[in-house]
């Protein structure tokens, strides 16, 4: 249970960071929290020659309001996401999400950029970019990319980040201030991985749905974006709007997995009643007509 | 295979030396420092036995390497009590609430519920047992933990209002 041997730096700039993966030409792993890298690394699963710190890069951390949304260094934990008021006032479905990530003293250490690069199918911060319409901001030697989460993931662990680029944060455009955020998700136990788990955001004004975002996690190989869902509730009228009809759409898109904790056809129906029980909840019940 | 000259404070007291990249912070304390108090359970995150405080936050020290923990504050379970013996509010609520058996847990509870429990922090009984649930227990079946805890909040609540 102890790593094989590597050269470990813990560079200050971006530039060096780029810099030292493209030297190692794939035998480096790019080190942030660890929470994930570790357990790798301590079991041998993983083996790099170069082990690239990217904690003590000021740029890569800190939480501010950007462009009227909420801008994220990679490098900051997801308990300093959790703690800030920002992401509360501004994002109340990413504080919902973050809460669930993890325990609490792996998300002392675990970062926002390393859960949204991993791309884990069943974690709930790839998903909630993906939801809300985040972009993953990088930086490689060939320059700085804006990629929209949504074309961000393209199978388990795999996203379109190459070798030597750097995701630097994750920027979440503006929702309006009375937005109804929606989360849930079904875990075994505090802390575990969701067997289903659902997330996004409703903007409403004058009675209608103006906007919706929403997407799934561990129902498909990444972030499955409800896109059907989004356009049926997009300007649907409150008084007036389905759920059986929208739960129907958004498990349309989805293409849930059998492994030994759960069945697919099992995500499929807990899915569905989650969904419908937080769509209830954030637009509230429908009127029987 | 690089080496790390690192300077870290250990419960109060300053270290310096170098440290192989791999070592991780559970081993180092251990080995280097004599903190067997730190106990190393699964060595992938998942047991809790491990946790220690790094900078006023718990975090597991089998996932974090000992030289990142170059320039922080590392307080272990060894570190916990006063220098007279007088046990921390953690400990002692444990003690008194039968939350410990064997205790090869007990060091990754105690730091936890100390690095929430410092002074200033109000966390609520529910904050407090969620946050536990990455601490996991053999014996105990957690009731006296529950019971510790549930004291626990109440004295910070009292200390605070």
């Amino acid at each position: 249970m102890k790593p094989v041997p590597f050269d470990y730096y813990a560079p200050r700039t971006v530039e060096e960071a780029a810099r030292l993966l493209a030297e190692a030409a794939g035998g480096a792993a790019v080190l942030a929290g660890g929470q994930t890298l570790l357990p790798l690394l301590n079991l041998r699963m993983s083996q790099p020659l170069v082990l690239v710190d990217i904690t003590r890069i000021p740029e890569l951390k800190g939480i501010r309001e950007a462009e009227g949304g909420l801008w994220v260094g990679a490098a900051t934990t997801q308990n300093e996401l959790l703690e800030s008021p920002l992401t509360a006032r501004l994002l109340p479905a990413l504080a919902r999400a973050v809460r669930h990530v993890g325990h609490h003293a792996t998300r002392n250490r675990g970062t926002v950029g390393g859960s949204i690069a991993l791309g884990e199918p069943a974690a709930e911060l790839p998903a909630t970019a993906v939801a809300l319409g985040a972009e993953v901001e990088t930086y490689s030697p060939r320059g700085r990319r804006r990629i929209p989460a949504r074309e961000f993931y393209l199978a388990p662990y795999a996203t379109v980040l190459e070798g030597d680029e750097l995701v630097t944060g994750i920027r979440f455009p503006p929702w309006p201030a009375e937005h109804r955020p929606l989360f849930a998700e079904l875990a075994r136990r505090p802390g575990d991985f969701a067997l289903v788990g659902v997330v996004g955001a409703l903007a409403v004004a004058e009675g209608r749905v103006e906007r919706a975002g929403l997407a799934w996690f561990a129902m498909g190989p990444t972030p499955v974006v409800a896109r059907r869902a989004e356009t049926l509730l997009q300007g649907a009228a409150l008084a007036d709007w389905d759920p059986a009809a929208v739960v129907e759409a958004a498990l349309a898109d989805t293409a849930p997995f059998d492994d030994h904790h759960a069945s697919g056809e099992y995500r499929r129906a807990v899915g569905g009643r989650l969904l419908a029980r937080a769509l209830e909840e954030a637009l509230g019940r429908r009127e029987a007509a | 295979m690089s080496e790390h000259q690192i300077h870290l404070r250990i419960n109060g007291l300053s270290w310096s030396g170098a440290v192989e990249a791999r070592q991780s912070l559970a081993d180092f304390l251990r080995e280097r420092a004599g903190c067997t108090g730190v106990h190393l359970g699964c060595e992938h995150g998942v047991c809790g036995a491990c946790t220690v405080v790094v900078d006023g936050r718990a975090v597991r020290s089998c996932l974090m390497l000992a030289v990142q923990a170059g320039g922080s504050e590392v307080v272990t379970a060894e570190g916990l009590a006063a220098p007279d013996g007088t046990l921390h509010p953690v400990q002692q609520a444990l003690l008194e609430e039968h939350g410990l058996q064997c205790g090869f847990c007990t060091p990754g509870i105690v730091t936890t519920l100390a690095a929430l429990t410092a002074p200033g922090r109000t966390p609520s009984e529910e904050e407090l047992l969620a946050a536990l649930s990455g601490n996991l227990c053999r014996c105990t079946g957690y009731q006296g933990i529950r019971r510790a805890v549930r004291r626990l909040a109440r004295a910070v609540r009292e200390v605070a209002s």
